[in-house]
């Protein structure tokens, strides 16, 4: 099968039921997505596919032959990060480290979500997304950090949101 | 080597203060900023690696076979069935071999082995090993397994027979001064309660993962784990090989919240297959493998009783615990370890006993007995201050030891109260409704909770090297662990603050057993056992570097890489001749025993809950801590943010649930077990005491990790009962235990 990822393009002797997790992680050697659960219960193994943010341990290889995989190692390196990598590490953005390469490659692809106007579930007009925190929490909520670092998570994304710290309403502030 | 003999080890065993600290005389100005990590870089890029991504020449690919019952025998596997399957290379067991359970931490021997007999539903029984993961997978699901089932005990009951008498387990199971019963017959207030935790599930992010591969009778295991001193040990006294044929390697570890500190059934399974096929086997644990058979932090009854004088005076402590293991297992979660000295009062009983249960193994997750002791004990001190109608702070206030009330020794600090004051201001505590359930803001009532945040500290035997090169730079290296907690860069701040060298200078080498030894990441410990241990190796160096530039040590300044004394400065690569190295080892001593230690914190807490749903929703979250010397702040904070998410978890959602027919969990994945997710947690604020312990180590720091969640969930619920006026006893507080006692809407 031949895919490509992170614009380079991959042949590899993948089995049908191979994951496009697993076929990044043990066919291609790109390990920085990350697999926490198989089962789509986490986010750890996000990546853009397309352009979309998608759990790459749902979603067969053999589906994606045409298409564009962007993984975590496609965003940047570590001498020229991306501009979320580099948040995340100025705002300690993880601990372990472990969920990260899934919330970053999550947060690009919501950033875009955003952008193109698509409602999150808290947003309070469904016309226009302000991207508040808790909007941000809300959309990143599909990536479980068990370390939690989910407040400096939020810090990351809403610095390179181009919007400024307030305070957080979350649920429960709307009466 | 100049002016260093090789081998030039230094060891300290802390039987004294340490009043004299040279982290606050150096100059490079590096400890405790909040630096961000060295690390950092290769975690977000993706280059960091973890145990299941060493491309091995050759790998095959290991999946494990959990048992389909909750007690009995396996009477026979089906290999031919699935090795007729394409790509199966072998089924691989050994009944002898195979552990029974995870390891507890520290240990040095083998745990439980053998595994023909079933204890608990998943016990791993057999790996399939096969050319491609998918292959494994396949076969590992339809390996026909024949069972005789027996008799096992699935659910747990006050009623059932317990053990009574149990080794002690970090604390004594029972300690016993004054008499409980005549100071609540004495007391003018009086609580008598009963708190129950669930069983819940470290759920690291990484699954447990191992790479075995032998060269020879040499064993090399890639492996997620948090002790890889302790856990070499182990796997070779499993393997029944000498413990030097044994390393681990462990760079970066995805979490382990207690779950990654002693070895689990992977990494033997593993290490048999890949002898037995000559080649390399990659076995990573299935999340639901990871809930089924690793280990969990036992579900408690805990009785409480406070004894009260009128003006809340406390004369009498009682907190009884009962938790869950399996008959062969001595582990008991020690819920009562801070009950012993976080409040005053002359009659008092701390005890533990044990059912047995054919569940999976319970062990330690974040802060054993602390995390689930300290929901017992703090909701318990807001029960009895509502009922002496005093304010919970002042309560506490009331009842501040002087010295630690059950040893004749004094704290060695204690800074529960500032914690507690500086809080109270900071949340605005005096904006507490003060009759519960009386606030109201459209559906949502709103309340406020307080609780004491206490965990033990504890220095742990550990080595460090640390090595000057002739250019300049330094390399430290030791068996030490980073699991999330900032070990790489912290420490890195301890030798560049010591040795006055540049931090990108400093080469940080943690997580392989072929360095010296090291206690690793657990208990809070890692962080000043090994910052301790960098400390005296570059002690020794320090001194050395004075000798050779020929200026008294007391008049050697370090900073940027140069040695300045004298009115002379020299880089310091030019005083080492071909490197210079010194190995520094701490170990834990009489200090222990002489003084009470331990970390304390306040947690505040605003919540708002549903009249309708009965959701309950966190607002607003504040921790206060002193944890002695704080190495990073930032590290420090996201420890506590940690924590504190973690206290979260347990006040309301994380509840492992056992299937009373069988043992088998019921909620054995991350959409069933509710840990918090990013909407649930609020932006959590933290704020750190200035503090220094000249008891604890030469650094002055003690354990942060697991404080932030010590006392969390305690001032949710107490947060839940000053909204609803309804207080709940039974962990987590879900919507469903709330609802029937709203006011009707
Ligand atoms: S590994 Fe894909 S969602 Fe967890
Ligand atoms: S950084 Fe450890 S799980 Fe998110």
């Amino acid at each position: 099968m031949k895919f490509t990822i992170n614009g380079r393009s991959y042949e590899a002797e993948a089995d049908i039921r191979t994951s496009v997790l697993d076929l990044l992680r043990e066919h291609v050697g790109l390990t920085g997505s990350k697999k926490g659960c198989d089962h789509g219960q986490c986010g750890a193994c996000t990546v853009l596919i397309n352009g979309r943010r998608v759990n790459s341990c749902l979603t067969l290889a053999v589906m994606h032959q045409d298409d564009e995989i962007t993984t975590i190692e496609g965003l940047g390196t570590p001498d020229d990060l991306h501009p979320l990598q580099a948040a995340f590490v100025a705002h300690d953005g993880y601990q372990c480290g472990y969920c990260t390469p899934g919330q970053i490659c999550s947060a690009v692809g919501m950033l875009d979500e955003a952008k193109k106007g698509w409602p999150s579930h808290v947003s309070a007009d469904l016309e226009h997304s302000d991207l508040s925190d808790a909007e941000i929490s809300e959309r990143m909520s599909g990536n479980i950090c068990r370390c939690a670092a989910y407040p400096n998570i939020v810090d990351a994304i809403r610095e390179v949101a181009g919007r400024a710290p307030a305070g957080r309403d979350v649920a429960g502030a709307d009466a | 080597m100049l002016g260093l003999d090789k081998g030039d080890h230094v060891t300290l065993t802390m039987d004294e203060a340490h009043p004299v600290s040279l982290l606050d005389t150096g100059v490079q100005g590096v400890i405790g900023k909040p630096l961000s990590r060295v690390d950092g870089p290769d975690k977000v890029s993706g280059a960091a690696t973890y145990a299941a991504e060493y491309a091995l020449d050759d790998l095959a690919y290991g999946v494990l076979v959990g048992a389909a019952i909750g007690k009995g025998r396996v009477v026979s596997i089906d290999a031919a069935a699935a090795k007729a399957m394409p790509g199966v290379i072998d089924v691989v067991t050994d009944f002898d071999t195979f552990i029974r359970v995870s390891q507890q931490g520290g240990e040095t021997e083998a745990p439980t082995q053998g595994v023909r007999d079933i204890e608990y539903f998943g016990e791993i029984i057999a790996i399939v090993v096969a050319e491609t993961f998918e292959a494994a997978r396949d076969a590992a699901e339809r390996l026909p397994v024949e069972y005789e089932r027996g008799d096992g005990v699935f659910a747990f009951s006050m009623d059932d027979a317990r053990d009574g008498d149990l080794p002690t387990n970090i604390v004594p199971a029972r300690t016993e001064q004054g008499d409980i019963d005549q100071a609540m017959r004495d007391a003018a207030v009086s609580v008598d309660v009963t708190y129950t935790t669930p069983s819940q599930n470290s759920a690291a992010m990484e699954p447990h993962a191992s790479i075995a591969t032998w060269e020879g009778d040499s064993l090399t295991l890639y492996g997620a784990y948090q002790m890889p001193t302790s856990d070499a040990q182990q796997l070779a006294e499993s393997l029944g090989i000498a413990a030097d044929k044994v390393r681990i390697i462990a760079h970066f570890i995805g979490g382990g919240f207690g779950s990654k500190l002693g070895i689990a059934p992977e990494s033997v399974a593993a290490a048999v297959a890949a002898k037995r096929l000559g080649r390399p086997v990659k076995a990573v644990m299935m999340r639901q493998q990871v809930f089924d058979a690793t280990v969990r932090r036992s579900n408690t009854s805990q009785r409480m009783r406070l004894a009260a004088r009128a003006d809340g005076t406390l004369i009498g402590i009682g907190h009884e615990t009962t938790a869950s293991n399996l008959s062969t297992e001595d582990f008991f979660e020690p819920a009562g370890i801070s009950t012993h000295f976080l409040y005053a009062g002359d009659n008092r009983l701390v005890s533990h006993d044990l059912v047995r249960l054919n569940w999976l193994l319970s062990g330690s997750m974040r802060a054993p007995g602390e995390a689930v002791g300290l929901l017992g004990l703090e909701c318990a001190v807001d029960e009895l201050a509502m009922a002496l109608d005093i304010d919970p702070i002042e309560l506490r206030r009331i009842n501040e030891p002087a010295r630690d009330p059950e040893k004749d020794v004094d704290f060695s600090s204690r800074a529960l109260m500032p914690a507690l004051d500086t809080g109270a201001k900071r949340f605005g505590w005096e904006q507490r409704p003060v009759r519960p359930g009386t606030r109201r803001e459209g559906e949502w009532l709103i309340g406020m909770g307080v609780a004491a945040a206490a965990r033990a500290n504890m220095l742990m035997e550990t080595s460090a090297k640390v090595a000057i090169h002739p250019d300049g730079s330094v390399t430290v290296s030791s068996a030490m662990t980073d699991i999330g907690t900032g070990s790489y860069t912290i420490l890195t701040q301890v030798a560049a603050e010591m040795l006055g060298v540049p931090m990108d200078r400093i080469t940080m080498e943690l997580g392989d057993t072929n360095d010296v030894p090291a206690a690793g990441s657990g208990g809070s410990w890692g962080a000043c056992s090994s910052g301790s241990a960098i400390y005296l190796a570059c002690e020794a160096l320090r001194g050395k570097l004075a000798r050779a530039m020929d200026v008294a040590e007391a008049a050697l300044t370090l900073k940027d890489g140069r040695a300045i004394g004298d009115n002379r400065s020299t880089p310091i690569g030019d005083l080492v001749g071909d490197g210079i190295e010194a190995i520094g080892t701490i170990k834990p001593g009489e200090q222990e025993e002489l003084f009470t230690q331990a970390s304390y914190g306040a947690h505040f807490a605003e919540v708002a809950v549903n009249r309708v749903t009965g959701e309950t929703r966190v607002r607003r979250m504040l921790g206060v801590f002193a944890a002695g010397r704080i190495l990073n702040e930032k590290t420090a904070r996201s420890q506590c943010l940690g924590g504190m998410t973690f206290g979260i978890g347990a006040a309301l959602t994380e509840d492992l649930i056992h299937d009373t027919r069988t043992g088998k969990l019921v909620n054995r994945d991350l959409a069933e077990y509710h840990v918090p997710v990013n909407a649930d947690v609020p932006q959590l604020e933290v704020v750190f005491l200035p503090e220094r312990d000249i008891h604890a180590n030469p650094i002055h720091a003690k354990g942060i990790g697991e404080l932030g969640i010590c006392g969390a969930g305690a001032a949710i619920a107490n947060a839940i009962y000053n909204a609803t006026a309804i207080r709940v006893r039974g962990f987590p507080i879900t919507l469903d235990k709330l609802i029937a006692a709203l006011p009707a809407v």
